[in-house]
């Protein structure tokens, strides 16, 4: 009895995590009849599969190309992720090796201002934020949307690091400088491979929100720097059939799917347990 | 309010008028109460079924591996493209949701015009997307938990449902309020969601903080209005945020946990 509760729940929880995905799927194979004349669900059995919607998007048929906006998505977010991993990492283990403070604010206080700063809705940030890349003349470019969402990663990357940086034992860096490394040596040989979990699970973490960021990328870029999401959100404005909107719904989150496989490779090792203390 | 007057008029009368128009405008506070159940609603039904997922991913079921990375990926897919599918499926004529409906012989439900159901439909998509991120971390917390306890009640001949409560929940506590604390955090921004399934409507029903002063600021151009709803809404999220996480910190302390 207690099995059957049991695994009537996975098996539902299952299928409702991918219902969505599965319907998004066959109606980007469907033909116009098929979406348009009553629902239909399987392929070949209620209706004959077509590459139509995958020829819209990708250009083909001259709709719509998001290859484009694919190679601005990747672009942005990986130099995004890199400086957040870079600096916020620095920033994250001076802040779990030495002693910061002003009177009473010590480390604590510091690690609790960063990630207050995602508190805040993009909304409050949108006009500041605006006003400073006009000034800059960053408005509508790489540089701009990649500094900006910076901003918004540095917090969590700092925020999960200076755990990880706790984790490993202080003794180790003192070693090394006793062998007569200086600590920027101390850092790079000895606790930079002891942390590479930590930074892939950092860096994971800001690929998901870097990506998946529609409001800054909405404001503050306009048409030579599209990102992804923002395309398929403009095609959703327009008036695009449905089997062209999933498959491009489809394409704008593939990529990241395949990274559901290395958050669970670093799980089953026991090494996400930093994101909790 | 008339203290308010004071200290401001000789500075910036316009600064004090924006104030004014907030005080009043019922568009805002109304959007403020909505969001405050539709967090609270969410982030209690996340931590529930993400409890449940994360426990039975733990240990106890076959094939967890594959569960694991299955149960996982909603968190991977982004959020604004993700509501364009869920409206897809919230189509009245020729949507999947209807579809399964109609098929199960009931009547078809009119999803954005039904103040009711247009909240479900975000409520659904906030909680597919999102149970996993409460999940991921309850999940790390589970698996980051010593095992002499758990081997001690077997020993004791506890039953799972015992143990339960008396071991693994108490030891999640603070793992537990730091996942609440964050995704109340992430729930008071929800935007996306509600940007392209219902666009706040039918009227205003579905309308949150972040919607309301994107539509203020950047459809409307209010741009010093925006400014003012802005902080003060920032300045509620704060003091609503230290209130909720002091009284979770004190419940589990009270519980002896």
């Amino acid at each position: 009895m207690k099995k059957i509760a049991k695994y009537s729940f996975i098996v539902l929880w299952s299928l409702f995590v991918l219902a969505p995905l599965s319907w998004a799927l066959t109606t980007s194979f469907k033909p116009p009849a098929a979406v348009n004349n009553g629902v239909t669900f399987i392929p070949w059995l209620q209706f004959q599969p077509t590459l139509n919607g995958w020829k819209d998007i990708l250009g083909i048929s001259g709709y719509a190309n998001l290859i484009p906006n694919m190679i601005n998505s990747i672009i942005i977010t990986f130099f995004a992720t890199l400086i957040s991993v870079v600096f916020g990492g620095a920033a994250a283990y001076g802040l779990s090796r030495f002693q910061y403070g002003w009177k009473k604010y010590k480390n604590p206080d510091i690690i609790f201002f960063f990630i207050s700063q995602r508190i805040m809705p993009p909304a409050v940030l949108a006009i500041p934020f605006f006003l400073l890349l006009k000034s800059l003349k960053l408005l509508d470019t790489h540089i701009g949307l990649i500094l900006v969402l910076t901003s918004g990663l540095m917090p969590i990357v700092v925020w999960l690091m200076v755990d990880y940086f706790n984790q490993i034992p202080k003794e180790i860096d003192e070693l090394a400088m006793l062998e007569g490394c200086n600590p920027l040596q101390a850092f790079s040989r000895t606790i930079l491979p002891l942390s590479k979990p930590g930074i892939t699970v950092a860096s994971l973490f800001s690929v998901i929100f870097g990506w998946n960021d529609l409001f800054f990328a909405l404001v503050l870029t306009f048409t030579n720097v599209k990102t992804l999401p923002a395309a398929v959100v403009a095609l959703n404005g327009t008036i695009t059939p449905f089997w062209t909107l999933s498959a491009s719904a489809i394409f704008a989150i593939l990529p990241l799917i395949g990274l559901a496989f290395v958050a669970e490779r670093f799980l089953s090792k026991g090494s996400l347990t930093g994101a909790n203390r | 309010m008339a203290n308010w007057n004071v200290s401001n008029s000789g500075l910036d009368f316009i600064g004090g008028a924006n104030w004014v128009e907030m005080f009043q405008d019922g568009d805002f506070w109304s959007s403020l109460t909505r969001l405050l159940q539709l967090s609270f609603f969410t982030t209690f039904i996340q931590y529930v079924l993400g409890f449940a997922c994360a426990l039975f991913a733990w240990r106890g079921i076959a094939a967890r591996k594959f569960f694991r990375v299955l149960w996982l990926i909603p968190m991977m897919t982004t959020p604004s493209v993700m509501a364009i599918v869920w409206r897809s499926i919230f189509r009245e004529d020729i949507g999947a949701a209807n579809g399964i409906l109609n098929s199960l012989g009931i009547a078809t439900v009119s999803w954005s015009t039904s103040v009711g159901a247009a909240k479900f439909t975000i409520l659904l998509a906030e909680i597919w997307q999102w149970t996993p991120f409460m999940f991921l971390l309850l999940l790390a917390g589970l698996l980051s938990l010593p095992k002499e306890p758990f081997l001690a009640a077997e020993i004791d001949g506890a039953s799972p449902w015992r143990t339960f409560w008396r071991i693994t929940f108490p030891l999640m506590a603070p793992i537990s309020i730091g996942a609440i604390i964050i995704r109340l955090i992430e729930a008071s921004k929800i935007f996306d969601s509600v940007f392209a399934l219902t666009g706040g409507g039918p009227g205003n029903a579905t309308e949150t903080p972040a919607y309301y002063l994107r539509t203020v600021s950047l459809t409307e151009f209010q741009i010093s209005y925006g400014a003012t709803l802005g902080l003060t809404y920032l300045v509620v999220a704060i003091i609503a945020l230290t209130i909720i996480s002091k009284v979770l910190a004190w419940l589990a302390r009270s519980k002896g946990i």
